[in-house]
């Protein structure tokens, strides 16, 4: 139990270091780096403690409960093979503080980089110690979006920004295919715990899916660990600050995919696919990779490549897949991380002291840093694979799996001579980076004076270099036992104890080894000179970059064919658009419902009255009607538009739907009203609209009343075969058992609005909210065309008077009504939850009450008399809903739950009154604000004309 | 009656599509709002049609769903109606203040050349 919290903290210590540091000052250098340093060696200590429990091939496992209902559970586990990494990662990431604290510019923001890269490496670990694959491709995901961040540390810099920018697009691009084949993996396995799929090997193997699982496993870990064809945004990361490549590129984020792909080695390995896609990119990427750094004048770029070349020598260790090709990979992850790393700190150092990294400036330089040239010597030296340093050990036990027989195919047999290839290569780059660098003439005309740096950020590199010379001498004592212990882990058979040594007499692997050391000499000796004075790159093949390739395909992808489709299908025109629209509406039904509507055999019907044929014959009319005369005669075509609503609102009437009828009605009142306002401020149309009777014109009419029919006919047959099947029983079953005992109305539509979905109609009025608002604001900036306020014209005081007498009656009663309808709408408000009704309805109810009065007077009549407040209504509403909804929290229930019971007035009796009531009566009064505000600010607008008017006369008159 | 609606729906729709395909902001406005009702009146009666039988229930007790109109698709619609009345009143302000912004009631905000 104690290790398994111990896990847990390992796992949550640098999200609390990144915590810390991104809270302290930006100039805070060392109490960032002393903090993250202090909590992430409290880490170290744990891991130390964790130690004794792994050594016989336990598993550490501890599980939170995270959504049990679902099955997800946040399962951490750990074996040796993760222990050793987690260590590589803390240690690594410890010195890389350390190196940090002196080689970041005070000006250089503190917390965010400390933040970010606590925060990568709690990313790191989160994937190491996953136990679940998702939760693994979660963190994994994580890695990838915080090294964004930190490549892109420097976001001042266009190269910063284009490297962070590539790196997640390649990452990212194989994290979603990682996601795809882990999520067919765990349906194959039968679960996403990893102990169980990797002990489903054979079950997956067999699988009709595993090459496309496989593949896309692999595209995740191929991208991540830069191998071939994937490799180019490694180079481009190099515009990361030095300690952030130290730590990304050589020890953490590109291993993740190296990690992965032994990991997996056991579930998805061990098949000729898995060889030849696996062996063949690692070698391929060897021997490219290492080429290429040949050619660089970068010191960065070269380590770049060299990194790459490392990796794919991992992954083709991982792809052979035997027992010792699986532990010369773990080996040579450890050796590279630490050679490597403090290579790029040298480097990082050289550059931060000379203000350069190109090769062929530098020189000499033995002179000026003899500790750090020494240093970094005998790191080189190290990836070189010279004997007596740690490189040159894994790198023996490679060439000694590359030489074995394995399976005889094609590349088995040409494993021994790519992999001798690549070792001149990589001798040969070493040697040209020492000998260009430290050696030499001294060097001229540099940005800096070079010299020694402080103390602490060499201690480091110091650190690392010592760990390269003692296991390259005491392998066996030192990283022995770990090593064997996780490749058990990984293989998780009872391996023989394989004695790591120095020295295994004078055979083939031997032989190698001395080729690629003499080959390499002879190399640098021999085309030295002529490298530096080439291009940055292989003969040939420098002419062919990956990075311009994907920046092109970039252009392309994300500007120049959206650009294009743009042309072809973009419009600024509306018409074409809505005609997009419908056409691709008419299209999806066609697609989707092709063969499958069949009418029922026996279909249901309803006998038809012919009282509502006649109403629906009035009704189609009615809408005919609008289409026709909605271009010359708008008045008309709204009274017909209004037939058409009307006959609508009759039929839920008919069909067992008041509430419907009700509200249907009284907004098809309020709607007229506001299109009546609006019909004010359109242009006259006296006179036929020049170019209407062309033949274009024509057939673009015939064209849009074709769609118009395909579109009708459409939907009346769909609704036509829908309504013969009979009903599915369906959630309104449910809604009708329960409206009453749980939402405490017999009103179901009601109950089913302002209780069991008040989130939904909580939206909703906040919608209405919004586009009232947006109604006012719009208004407030209005200004009219000119033909409209040319027709204004203010009324002589005798044409005033005859309107008056004409509307004295109607005004009369329209002012009677007032009361009448605020009656109403109380009445319609109060028996919403039982009877059809509610707090909408009654809203409207009441807005046409005060609409009612606008009409019957002049706007000045009104308000001086009555003042209402459309904003403060709305406010009120929300609040009140809203309120309503949070009441349920203080009870200990979700947000709206509502509660219900009947009370007894006085004189009225028995009421319902469920909190769903005063959640209702914040829709109420959210409905008159929003409904009041938007008729008043149109009704407004002919009385700012006419105060305008005034305004100008006076002035005319002050003039005169 | 089945027959009967589908052809209304039918007839509603198409006058609408015809509409909304209109260049005049009017037209635009009285097409989208016989499109709603069209809209409404379908989604409404994917929940068959029943007569006289109001999801109104008596207080208490098991009720026979059966007996009922289906109340999902009518509490969609209300909300729906609610909805397409806040969008026929913010596309009229729309409309207006593009007239009085551009001078005309094209919807491109420019008259076509003939």
């Amino acid at each position: 139990m104690m290790e398994g919290n111990l896990l847990l903290i390992l796992a949550g210590l640098p999200f609390l270091a990144a915590a810390v540091a991104s809270t302290v000052s930006s100039r805070a250098h060392s109490a960032a780096a002393w903090s993250s340093g202090l909590i992430l060696a409290a880490g170290l200590a744990i891991l130390a403690v964790l130690r004794g429990s792994l050594q016989n091939g336990e598993i550490l496992r501890t599980t939170l409960r995270w959504v049990p209902s679902l099955g997800l559970d946040l399962a951490f586990r750990m074996d040796a093979f993760v222990w050793l990494f987690v260590t590589l990662v803390y240690g690594i990431a410890i010195l890389v503080l350390i190196y940090a604290r002196y080689y970041l510019s005070p000006s250089d923001p503190v917390p965010r980089f400390h933040g970010v890269l606590m925060v990568f490496t709690g990313a790191m670990v989160g994937m190491l110690v996953s136990g679940n694959i998702l939760m693994l491709v979660v963190f994994w995901e994580l890695t990838s979006l915080v090294s964004f961040l930190l490549i892109g540390y420097w976001h001042q810099g266009q190269a910063a920004r284009d490297g962070a920018r590539m790196a997640l697009i390649v990452t990212g691009i194989g994290g979603m295919a990682l996601l795809l084949a882990m999520l067919i993996l765990g349906q194959i396995a039968g679960s996403y715990d990893l102990d169980r799929v990797l002990a489903a090997g054979e079950v997956v193997r067999a699988h009709p899916l595993y090459p496309l699982v496989l593949v896309l496993f692999l595209l995740g870990c191929f991208t991540k660990s830069a191998q071939m064809p994937f490799h180019f945004w490694l180079p481009g990361a190099m515009a990361a600050p030095t300690p952030v490549s130290a730590f990304l590129h050589s020890a953490t984020m590109v291993k993740a995919g190296v990690f992965l792909l032994i990991r997996f080695s056991p579930v998805l390995g061990e098949t000729q696919l898995w060889f030849f896609l696996v062996t063949g990119t690692g070698m391929a990427t060897l021997v490219l990779g290492s080429l290429i750094a040949l050619f660089r004048h970068d010191l960065k770029g070269l380590l770049a490549y060299s990194t790459i070349g490392h990796l794919g020598l991992i992954t083709a260790l991982a792809g052979i897949g035997s027992n010792g090709a699986i532990l010369a990979a773990i080996f040579h992850i450890v050796n590279h991380a630490v050679f490597k790393a403090s290579l790029f700190m040298a480097a990082g150092i050289i550059d931060h002291e000379s203000g350069t990294r190109d090769m062929r400036r530098l020189s000499g330089l033995m002179r000026l840093m003899p500790m750090t040239g020494s240093l970094a010597i005998v790191a080189s030296a190290a990836m070189a694979g010279v004997p007596l340093l740690n490189g040159f050990i894994s790198k023996e036990m490679f060439f000694a799996e590359a030489a074995d027989w394995h399976n005889g195919t094609w590349l088995d047999n040409s494993l021994p001579w790519l992999a001798t290839l690549a070792g001149i290569f990589a001798v040969a780059y070493s040697l040209r980076f020492i000998t260009s660098v430290f050696f030499g003439p001294p060097p001229v005309d540099l940005p800096k004076t070079p010299h020694e740096p402080p103390a602490w950020m060499r201690r480091p590199v110091e650190f690392l270099v010592l760990a390269c010379l003692v296991i390259g001498m005491l392998p066996g004592l030192t990283l022995g036992p770990v090593l064997n212990q996780a490749a058990r882990a990984v293989l998780g058979r009872n391996l023989p104890y394989k004695d790591i040594a120095i020295w295994h007499g004078f055979n083939l692997p031997m032989v190698m080894s001395l080729v690629a050391l003499a080959g390499g000499v002879v190399l640098v000796a021999l085309s030295g000179a002529r490298i530096a004075e080439g291009p940055e790159g292989p003969p040939l093949l420098h002419r062919l970059r990956a990075q311009r390739l994907f920046e092109k395909v970039l252009l392309v992808t994300t500007w120049r064919a959206p650009r294009f489709l743009h042309d072809i299908f973009g419009t600024e025109r509306l018409q074409p658009q809505l005609r997009l629209a419908v056409l691709a509406a008419i299209a999806a039904a066609a697609v989707a419902l092709w063969g499958s509507l069949a009418p029922s055999p026996q279909p249901l019907g309803n006998p038809l009255d012919p009282a509502f044929a006649a109403m629906w014959l009035a009704g189609g009319a009615c809408a005919l009607g609008s289409a026709w005369m909605a271009k010359y005669h708008r008045f008309a075509a709204l009274i017909l538009l209004g037939g058409a609503g009307l006959v609508t609102c009759l039929t839920f009437a008919w069909l067992s739907a008041p509430d419907l009828a009700v509200t249907q009605l009284l907004v098809e009142v309020v709607t007229t009203v506001l299109l009546v306002l609006g019909l004010r401020w359109l242009p006259k149309r006296r006179e036929e609209i020049p170019g209407d009777r062309l033949v274009a014109a024509h057939l673009r009419r015939f064209r849009d009343l074709v769609i118009a029919l395909v579109g009708g006919a459409g939907l009346a047959a769909v609704s036509y075969v829908l309504l013969t099947w009979p009903l599915v029983p369906n959630v309104g079953d449910w809604f009708l058992r329960n409206a009453y005992k749980e939402g405490g109305g017999t009103n179901v539509v009601n109950v089913i609005l302002v209780d069991f979905r008040a989130f939904d109609t909580f939206g909703e009025i906040t919608v209405l909210a919004i586009v009232a608002i947006t109604v006012y604001v719009l208004l407030r900036r209005f200004r009219p065309a000119q033909e409209s306020l040319d027709s204004f014209k203010t009324a002589s005081p005798e044409e005033t008077a005859q309107l008056a007498d004409a509307l004295l009656v109607p005004s009369v009663i329209m002012r009677w009504m007032f009361p009448v309808l605020m009656l109403v709408a109380a009445y319609l408000f109060v028996r919403g939850h039982d009877l059809p009704g509610g707090g909408f309805s009654a809203g409207v109810t009441l807005s046409i009450a005060f609409l009612l009065q606008y009409l019957a007077h002049d706007v000045r009549w009104v308000e001086t008399r009555l003042t209402v407040l459309p904003i403060r209504w709305m406010g009120v509403g929300l609040l009140i809903a809203g309120l309503t909804g949070l009441g349920a929290l203080v009870f200990g229930y979700p947000f709206l739950t509502a509660h219900s019971r009947y009370v007894t007035l006085p004189l009225i009796g028995e009421v319902p009154a469920a909190t769903a009531l005063i959640f209702d009566t914040g829709v109420f009064a959210l409905v008159v604000g929003a409904t009041v505000l938007m008729l008043i600010a149109i009704a407004h607008q002919s009385l700012r004309i006419a105060r305008l008017r005034e305004r100008e006369q006076a002035a005319e008159r002050e003039a005169a | 009656m089945e027959i009967v609606l589908s052809l209304a729906i039918g007839v509603l729709a198409a006058s609408g599509i015809w509409l909304i395909l209109r260049p005049r902001t009017f037209q635009v406005i009285v097409g989208l709002c016989l499109l709603s009702y069209a809209v409404n009146l379908f989604i409404f009666s994917m929940g068959r049609l029943t007569m006289a039988a109001a999801p109104v229930m008596p207080r208490g007790g098991f009720v026979d769903p059966t007996a009922y109109a289906d109340p999902v698709p009518q509490a969609l619609v209300l909300t729906a109606i609610v909805i397409s009345f806040a969008t026929t009143a913010l596309f009229l302000v729309v409309l207006i203040a593009s007239r009085g912004v551009t001078g005309t009631d094209h919807v491109d905000g420019q008259d076509r050349e003939p």
